[in-house]
């Protein structure tokens, strides 16, 4: 395997490749919404610098700031603001279903629902909180450092048709976030959620459809493939199939709110044909309000 | 079988047209191919079944494409033709092609050649072998295939005569051992001699059909002239509604330059073959008259070629003694008057204030002696061609005038006081008139009995008296002599020019006499007997289209030859010269009738617009094939799968489809060409036709533009080749112009443009590539060519660029000019000859104007010519010295332009010193 090396090479620039434009849209979109660092307005654990105060007994020798007792004569202690972390684990559908777009016009739907989880990410990291994926794939932490991370586990694609929701390894009481199509089996979907709502984990769910899926616009003989070729559907009048199919989605989307809400999630539907940020606004409401 | 007008060659293929509707069902009951789309949603599709189980229809009108497309299919398979002709008119078997080919023919020879064409054609696909015969020049007919004669057509023309008795007997004796063929005669319409024994010669051989075309046959007879006008007719064979014939009367303008001098309109009442119009003009304007035409005929029969008959000449009578009032017929001058009156401008008056009217003869009646100054006029005058006529008289014969040696204005010496014969105190009978000599200008004429000369004066015999003497009495004594002056000659009649001496005066001789000097002319047709003996030269003869050519050395005719004789191969309707007289022998002559033919009821006859039998298979199976590609690409966008690549390649099928017509619009797109020429400064180079030499001259400009770009502020965009008959050329600040042997000479129209375009400032460069071995002769064959080219160009006076000419000076500062050659002279515009050099100026003050052609052959473009990458194309010299050439070719194309581009800028700066001196520096 001569060639391995080098082809491993391509592999990662390719890679790479996807990344930056993926994280600098992330952070564009970010960017409209983040309206300053948050801090807990009290002293406490954290990065950011809160106030000096007289040290007092008790204090330890190395916390005191040297260079601003130096000004004076009493000794000073530097103290930072105290951040609470949240833990918010993301979980963003990768499967086939994922990667279609009815027109080149529109992102395809992996694409939306990747770089809403991304931007949320920021938007999240930049506060504060610690960001993760499910599963354990990769555990939430805080720092720059995890934005890259979460934004080479989202350039993973899944070759199956549908996903399932996963649900592992939530830590308690800990925020989640779900985007997908929810076009799958539904009862996986269920169960990650109900699993999730026992260990006290709330969160979003975000439904990410093409226009295409909402609207049916097809006519005469057609036979519809699912985009990993898994399943197909013949049918002579494809017109005839619309109503029904319309209302089967309808009930779908029933179905979701009415699990988020027994589940005290909550459920939002979102179009590739949308602006992307009215969706994060929302996600950065319900993540903010559920605070 | 035919329907519509169509025929076709195999009808019952049409039968499976009834097959279509069919099809119609077929097509309509197969659902189209399914189409496969990627859709997420089909697990939400899972278990849905189709309501009602039809099949999606294929679209009416894809059906109905298919349908045409078989439909043409079938139709073309039936080989249907167009205008198909009768099998049963067609015939078998040789067949001969008889044509007219008089000049009755020649306006619609174009439609009778098509008509052949198509004919042949015809005969080419039946196999029949044809032969052709002219009866105008009949040979023995050879029967050939068709496409060998087809081959031919271009070189057939008509003759200028119109095929009479003779012709037809002639076809007759060619056709004599020719039998069993079909006859095709294209009649010109006229009923010509000798047409029926023809026509029943032919009926016995085989069938007899006839072309023959529908329009009259226009004639215009000669011009008559008479009570001070101009009598027109214009004949037409036949007598159809009330017509208007436009007649136009050719000439030279005061200029020179051929121009239409008149114009009259000739209108045929309905039912008359006849019309007349009269057209006066001053005798000025009528004298430069050269031809009459009746406008749009095209035939030599529509000309008429006017000759002296129309030109009246001046002729200036002067008597010697006036003093006999009230006695008229003893006037020396009365016969004279009466003779020249009817055909001639008779000036009468002093013989110095008539001089300066130039008058064409001058008759001196009796006058012995003339003033210094008036004799040297004289002389000046009859130098230039005057026609000095003297008449004897008492006077003369008692003066000494030309006594001892012989007097300039005498054609001989005379002896004293004359003699008088056969009076009352004198022996011997009043003398009668020898014949004329053969060479003399009087052959031919008849001399009366009743001519007695009873006195004369009497030539001194002199060696040369023999040479001069063109009439003599029965006795040898010379009656009249002559002698030339120049161009011009004096003429001695030896008698008064009254009854005193002779009764010459009083025959009918004394006018034919006159005649034949050219003293008078007389009006219209001379008649045979009046140009017996002479022999008439032609000068200029007509083709049947009524061009005139010149006559090169074709034979003389002789005089009576010429008006009575029919026209022929020997005798051509042109203009014919006799000494200083010109005759014209016109196609009509005034006893010209133009009768139409009429043919008996049996045959068939035709017009010469056929329409020509077209095959149509190749039309419709051509339309079946785009039809079936249309529907490849509709059932691909119909089902869905007319993408990315796909859709490409449709686009260029169509694109291929159209593509005539897109080149078509481009080349009419001449707004395109003029916003793609005038946006960037545009070098330009005339089309030779030669593709090789184009080539170069494109490479060349192609190099001077990169040099430009390179090295001046002048950036120029790709060249461009121009054709003179089409493109615009005010849009080109510089048009370089390689002269090739083989050019073709550009139209009149292209000539106009060019010396508009020289005139607003254009400018040439004529290459004639040669190296310019022989200066400017016409010894090289570019030379030659360039001096045809140029010829119609408005160039001003060229000479050698001078020393300080600014083209050696507009950019580079050059001495000389050389392209791939070194030649040594180019040529520019002269210098204004009053330019001169100011004492302490380099330069002569030459700021006006750029020289509108720069003429040189030192083919310079293919010094300047490089490839893509800049490379040169052509060697130049040898070495260093060659790449040095090379580089100065540059240098001289550089100027070339920046002159072109800035006119005199350079030339303008002798005037520095005088502005700085101004400014007070």
């Amino acid at each position: 395997m001569i060639h391995q090396p080098a082809q491993l090479r391509v592999r990662s620039e390719a890679e790479a490749a996807t990344l930056p434009p993926l994280l600098a849209r992330a952070e564009h979109l970010a960017g409209t919404v983040l309206l300053g660092e948050h801090g807990r307005r009290r002293a406490g654990m954290g990065d950011d610098f809160w106030q000096y105060r007289p040290a007092q007994p008790g204090d330890r020798r190395r916390s005191i700031d040297w260079r601003r007792s130096a000004k004076s004569d009493g000794q000073y202690v530097r103290e930072r603001e105290w951040q609470i972390a949240q833990s918010v684990m993301f979980w963003v559908d990768q499967a086939a279903s994922m990667r279609f777009s009815s027109d080149k016009n529109t992102p395809e739907k992996i694409d939306r629902a990747r770089l809403l989880a991304l931007s949320a990410s920021i938007l999240l990291l930049r506060g504060g909180e610690r960001v993760g994926l499910t599963g354990g794939a990769l555990p939430p932490k805080r720092g720059e450092h995890q934005l890259l991370q979460l934004a080479q586990a989202f350039s993973n694609d899944d070759d199956s048709d549908y996903a399932v929701p996963e649900a592992r390894l939530m830590l308690p009481h800990a925020r989640a976030v779900f985007l997908s199509d929810f076009l799958g089996d539904p009862e996986p979907i269920e169960a990650a959620l109900t699993k999730a709502a026992d260990r006290g984990v709330r969160g979003l769910l975000v439904q990410v459809l093409d226009p295409s899926e909402e609207a049916f616009p097809f006519q005469g003989r057609t036979i519809f493939q699912s985009i990993g070729g898994s399943m197909q559907h013949d049918t002579l009048k494809a017109g005839d199939l619309r109503d029904r199919y319309l209302e089967r989605l309808a009930n779908r989307k029933d179905w979701l709110r009415h699990l988020t809400q027994s589940t005290g999630w909550q459920y939002e539907l979102h179009h590739t044909t949308d602006a992307a940020q009215t969706a994060l606004l929302w996600m950065y409401r319900a993540l903010e309000g559920a605070k | 079988m035919t329907i519509f007008g169509i025929g076709f060659l195999s009808p019952w293929l049409l039968t499976a047209l009834a097959a279509l509707p069919i099809l119609w069902i077929l097509l309509r009951a197969v659902p189209p191919a399914p189409v496969r789309k990627l859709f997420p949603g089909v697990i939400l599709l899972l278990g849905l079944k189709d309501e009602e189980q039809v099949s999606d229809r294929t679209p009416w009108w894809l059906l109905l494409l298919r349908m045409l497309a078989l439909a043409a299919l079938i139709i073309g398979l039936a080989g249907p033709v167009l205008n198909p002709r009768d099998d049963a008119e067609r015939g078998t078997g040789p067949l001969l092609v008889l044509m007219d080919a008089g000049w009755a023919s020649a306006p619609s020879w174009t439609a009778q050649r098509n008509a052949l064409d198509a004919l042949l054609q015809e005969a080419q696909s039946d196999g029949r072998r044809v032969a052709m015969m002219r009866v105008t020049d009949a040979e023995e007919p050879v029967f050939q295939t068709a496409d060998t004669w087809r081959s031919r057509l271009p070189g057939l023309q008509p003759a200028a005569w119109l095929p009479g008795q003779a012709d037809f007997d002639r076809a007759l004796t060619a056709l004599e051992s020719t039998e069993s063929f079909d006859t095709l005669w294209l009649s010109d319409g006229l009923a010509h001699d000798g047409r029926d024994a023809m026509l029943a010669r032919l009926e016995q051989s085989g069938t007899v059909r006839v072309l023959q075309s529908g329009r009259p046959v226009i004639g215009l007879a000669p011009p008559v002239y008479e009570d001070g006008a101009i009598q027109l007719t214009a004949l037409r064979s036949e007598a159809l509604g009330a017509q208007d014939l436009s007649i136009a009367a050719h000439g030279r303008d005061p200029a020179g330059a051929a121009a239409i001098l008149a114009r009259a309109t000739a209108s045929f009442a309905a039912g008359e073959t006849e019309a007349q119009v009269s057209l006066s003009l001053p005798a000025e304007l009528r004298a430069r008259i050269t031809r009459f035409e009746a406008e749009g005929q095209k035939s030599v029969g529509a000309i008429s070629l006017s000759d002296d008959s129309l030109q009246r000449r001046e002729v200036a009578l002067i008597a010697g003694r006036e003093d006999r009032e009230g006695l008229e017929l003893l006037s020396p001058l009365h016969y004279l008057e009466k003779a020249l009156e009817p055909n001639a401008e008779l000036l009468s008056g002093a013989l110095t204030d008539i001089l300066p009217a130039n008058p064409d003869v001058i008759v001196l009646a009796d006058v012995a002696t003339l003033a210094e100054a008036e004799e040297q006029a004289l002389l000046d005058w009859a130098d230039k061609g005057g026609v000095l006529l003297r008449f004897a008289g008492p006077r003369l014969a008692a003066s000494d005038v030309s006594r001892s040696e012989e007097h300039p204005l005498m054609p001989v010496r005379l002896r004293a006081g004359g003699r008088s014969v056969g009076g009352a105190m004198s022996w011997g009978e009043p003398k009668s008139l020898a014949p004329f000599p053969e060479d003399g200008p009087f052959a031919g004429l008849d001399v009366p009995d009743d001519v007695r000369v009873t006195a004369q004066v009497m030539a001194q015999p002199d060696p040369t008296l023999a040479d001069r003497v063109i009439a003599q009495l029965a006795d040898g004594t010379p009656l009249v002599t002559r002698k030339a002056i120049g161009q011009g000659q004096v003429v001695l009649v030896h008698v008064t020019a009254n009854a005193e001496w002779s009764t010459l005066p009083l025959s009918g001789l004394f006018v034919q006499m006159l005649d034949r000097l050219a003293v008078s002319s007389s009006a219209g047709q001379p008649s045979a007997e009046a140009l017996e003996g002479t022999i008439w030269q032609p000068v200029q003869v007509m083709n049947a289209f009524g061009q005139l050519e010149e006559a090169g050395n074709l034979p003389g005719v002789g005089g009576p030859d010429l008006v009575t004789e029919p026209l022929g191969p020997s005798l051509l309707p042109g203009l014919y010269k006799n000494e200083a007289r010109t005759l014209a022998r016109n196609a009509v002559s005034a006893e010209t009738v133009l009768e139409p033919a009429v043919w008996p009821d049996r045959i068939p006859v035709e017009g010469l617009s056929q329409p020509r039998e077209t095959p149509l298979a190749g039309v419709l199976l051509a339309l079946a094939t785009v039809l079936l590609l249309v529907d490849v690409v509709a059932s691909l966008a119909l089902s869905g799968r007319l993408t990315g690549s796909l859709r490409t390649a449709a686009t260029v099928l169509f694109a291929l489809l159209l593509s005539p017509q897109l080149a078509e619009a481009q080349e009419q797109g001449s707004d395109d060409f003029a916003l793609a020429v005038t946006s960037e400064v545009v070098l330009a180079h005339v089309l030779t036709g030669d593709p090789d030499l184009d080539q170069m001259a494109q490479a060349g400009l192609n190099g001077l533009s990169e040099t430009l770009f390179f090295r001046t502020s002048v950036e120029p965009a790709a060249p461009v080749g121009v054709d003179l008959e089409r493109d615009e050329l005010a849009f080109f600040p510089f048009l370089y112009w390689p002269v090739h042997p083989d050019q073709p000479i550009p139209s009149d129209a292209a000539y106009a443009k060019l010396n508009a375009y020289l005139r607003s400032g254009g400018m040439i460069l004529f290459d004639t590539r040669d190296a310019d071995i022989a200066g400017f002769g016409a010894s090289s064959p570019n030379g030659r060519r360039l001096q045809r080219l140029a010829a119609p160009l408005d160039i001003p006076p060229l000479e050698p660029v001078p020393e300080d000419h600014v083209l050696t000076r507009t950019f580079y500062l050059l001495q000389d000019f050389p392209g791939r050659h070194l030649g040594r002279d180019v040529w520019v515009e002269a210098a204004p000859p009053d330019a001169e050099r100011i004492e302490g100026m380099p330069f002569r003050n030459l700021n006006d104007g750029v020289t509108p052609v720069v003429i040189g052959g030192n083919d310079w473009a293919a010094a300047w010519a490089m490839d893509d990458r800049g490379n040169p194309l052509y060697p130049v010299g040898r070495g260093y010295a060659g790449e040095r050439q090379r580089e100065l070719a540059y240098r001289f194309g550089v100027n070339l332009i920046m002159h072109v581009l800035t006119g005199n800028y350079k030339s303008d700066q002798v005037h520095v010193p005088a502005l700085l001196d101004r400014l007070g520096q």
